[in-house]
């Protein structure tokens, strides 16, 4: 039910104009506020913190969703956020939220300072969860300035934040950012994959060349199941995400998110082959999902940054000790 | 809304738990002393005492009813049996097409009779199977089958020539495909099935082809005017095309599409392990990752196969997927390590490598072709 919600909310309210509007970087209030209104910056949480206590895989889908939909605002972010301020003990975020690291910055006589690279949509936040060590804070808007704005055409705006805050004493870190930023975007990315794969049969079923419909040859038709296959490892490298984030498993949350962005890159490179020329051009919703993937593969943590982790793990494992490790993630 | 689902395998069960440690013991206990190198033979390794053994302590069968020898346990836990058999390189080959196929095949199409035969003895590792598909001029296209088999009275007699036929000169039985009337030209129609007799069916001679690596798995089955008796047909007389298709399904998702070069991944790693770099970890973070995600698939897969849904798509995209992620393992070690592979070689790692780089190829041969398995996805997308 929450998903007819999520798609009448976009099908309605994230039209080809807004989209474009989002990628010269111009904040969409009048979205953010029926999304607000939806409650969906609250959807991570359980009814005793005030959200909907919803189950796992619903919470899944919502976040699929906003993948699918290509949904250029940090709502993904915020929910995110959120859960783990309230995991945390401290208040929720007024509006939209960032989720970030500050491992650049500096914490002398109770004086945050320094800056927190890359945060989406870092002007138009109410505010961030922030690490820092083994604290969270809750920083709020007044705290930080543009450093470097980041551009929009890159999906969303990813500026950097300078950072000069008296800071209170936060809390506990429950989990590290990245593990919450990189499990949400692994559900976005399975969302947009599937997008890409709707696209990609459309077009190449409708499609006509040489008297016959694109999907009709071999040659389409196999790279068409390379995508679905990369679709179905994103989907399961999601869940596999999302499972090790609830159980506080870092090396699951690295296993599916490295896999997810794996997925990112090929689908969206078959995805764009398959659409010829026409894929390549703004004139054509496939590249709102292109340029998504692209992103959101690269944040909370590259590719290098989890493959290091799992590796490491797998290789102080040892032979003997591999395969058990494989199957606790 | 295109995507083929998928959907999250339960959690662990504290039955399944419980199980995986105890069979672990039990894997550690029989494979005492088992070289890296017989392991990497993965499902090939051929061992009637092992699959005798796995019999008795109730390890094969697992899903089927009680009656017919199994123990009614559930998918999930089968293929707990079947990955950590795989992930130790146990010599499955002797039990492994009985269970797998075979077995549910009689289970879903066999007479009585037959089941009552049978199953037990599958169930308790005696009785081992192959598959008796492929011919000369019939592999991807199955249909095209010429190999026919004619009622005379109270036997068929058999005409034909089948191929690729693993484990031919050592099983009992095969379920040998084939047409009961028409011509090639009638493609899935007149096709029938029959548990076939390897050590006694009079006019069948089987004769060894060697494969790449030089070893002998493979075997040419020659038909001439050999009888066969009316009671081993499976199924019905003309169903053989639609029974088949239900054999391929239990034959593609399972762990053994993407575990066949799990040793080679393991030696690596040990091997790696004193020669920490970052293009190490790099590396095997990111083939950990896919085959995490393959683990997840498959037992999705368990899963719906549990819950008796048609996971036949879903299948083929866990063994495509599969393939190409065991495939690419030698090709992933040689860039990490530099060995000449020798099948002799005393360094376990030399040894093990040759013998992946040999086999390597047939995994998306097996069991259905790489382009066959993307034409079944294809059309399941919609696009023919």
């Amino acid at each position: 039910m929450l998903a007819d919600m999520i798609n009448r909310l976009f099908e309605r309210s994230l039209d080809d104009a807004a989209q474009a509007s989002a990628r010269e970087g111009k904040w969409l209030p009048e979205l953010w506020a029926e999304i607000e209104e939806m409650g969906l910056p609250l959807a991570l949480l359980t009814e005793e913190q005030g959200g909907f206590g919803l189950s796992f895989d619903e919470a899944g889908e919502a976040l699929h969703l906003l993948g699918l939909h290509a949904v250029p605002l940090p709502v993904a972010e915020t929910m995110a956020a959120n859960q783990l301020l309230a995991n945390a003990g401290l208040e929720l975020a007024g509006g939209p939220a960032g989720l970030a690291r500050g491992d650049d910055l500096k914490l002398e006589g109770g004086r945050l300072t320094g800056t927190v690279a890359r945060v989406a949509w870092g002007e138009a936040l109410d505010c961030l969860a922030l690490a820092v060590g083994d604290r969270l804070y809750r920083v709020p808007r007044s705290a930080w300035t543009l450093a470097e704005p980041g551009s929009a055409a890159n999906f969303h705006p990813r500026p950097s934040l300078a950072i000069d805050w008296t800071a209170d004493d936060g809390a506990a870190l429950p989990y590290c950012p990245f593990s919450a930023g990189a499990t949400v975007r692994a559900f976005q990315i399975a969302g947009a994959l599937e997008a890409a794969l709707d696209q990609t049969l459309s077009h190449t079923g409708t499609r006509v060349q040489f008297g016959k419909p694109l999907s009709k040859n071999q040659a389409v038709q196999h790279e068409l199941a390379k995508l679905a296959g990369e679709l179905a490892c994103a989907t399961a490298a999601a869940g596999l995400a999302g499972e090790a984030l609830a159980r506080g498993d870092e090396l699951g949350v690295a296993a599916g998110s490295l896999r997810a962005r794996e997925a990112a890159g090929n689908g969206a490179a078959i995805a764009l082959q398959m659409h010829g020329a026409i894929g390549f051009t703004r004139e054509h919703r496939l590249h709102l999902y292109a340029t998504a993937l692209w992103a959101w593969r690269d944040e909370f943590g590259g590719q290098v940054y989890w493959a290091d982790k799992l590796g490491r793990a797998a290789l102080s494992a040892g032979g003997e000790g591999y395969w058990p490790m494989v199957t606790a993630l | 809304m295109s995507a083929i689902p998928f959907p999250a395998p339960p959690a662990d069960s504290a039955e399944v738990i419980a199980l995986r440690s105890e069979f672990r013991a039990f894997l550690n206990t029989q494979l005492a002393g088992r070289s890296p190198r017989q392991r990497s033979d993965n499902w090939y390794g051929y061992d009637r005492g092992f699959s005798r053994a796995m019999g008795e302590a109730g390890y094969l069968g697992m899903t089927w009813p009680k009656q017919y020898g199994g123990h009614e346990r559930t998918a999930f836990e089968r293929a707990v049996v079947v990955e950590e058999c795989l992930a130790a390189g146990a010599p499955v080959g002797a039990h492994w097409i009985a269970d797998r196929q075979s077995g549910p095949s009689i289970l879903k199409f066999g007479t009585e009779e037959q089941k009552q035969f049978f199953l037990p003895r599958i169930a308790a590792g005696e009785f081992s199977f192959a598959i008796g598909m492929s011919e000369p001029d019939s592999g991807s296209d199955l249909a095209a089958t010429r190999t026919k088999a004619v009622k005379d009275g109270d036997v068929y007699r058999v005409t034909g020539t089948k191929v690729w036929t693993s484990f031919a000169h050592e099983a009992d039985y095969a379920i040998l495909f084939c047409r009961t009337s028409g011509t090639p030209a009638d493609r899935h129609m007149g096709t029938s099935q029959f548990l076939l007799d390897l050590k006694n069916t009079p006019g069948l001679t089987i004769k060894p082809i060697i494969d790449l690596a030089g070893q002998h798995h493979f075997n040419e089955m020659h038909f001439e005017d050999a009888v066969v008796p009316a009671n081993a047909l499976l199924g019905e007389e003309g169903q053989g095309w639609n029974q088949v298709m239900s054999e391929l399904a239990f034959e593609r998702s399972g762990p053994e599409r993407f575990l066949s070069s799990i040793e080679l991944l393991i030696q690596l790693i040990e091997l790696l392990k004193t020669r920490d770099s970052d293009v190490a970890r790099l590396t095997i973070g990111k083939l950990t990752a896919r085959l995490a995600v393959l683990r997840r698939l498959s037992r999705s897969v368990a899963g719906m196969l549990q819950a008796k849904q048609d996971a036949g798509l879903q299948a083929a995209i866990v063994k495509d997927v599969g393939a190409l992620f065991e495939q690419a393992l030698p090709d992933v070690a040689r860039e990490l390590v530099d060995c000449e592979p020798d099948p002799r070689s005393a360094s376990a790692y030399a040894a093990v490598l040759a013998n992946i780089v040999h086999n390597a190829p047939s995994w998306s041969l097996r069991g259905g072709t790489r382009e066959i398995l993307r034409g079944i996805i294809a059309r399941g997308l919609g696009t023919r």
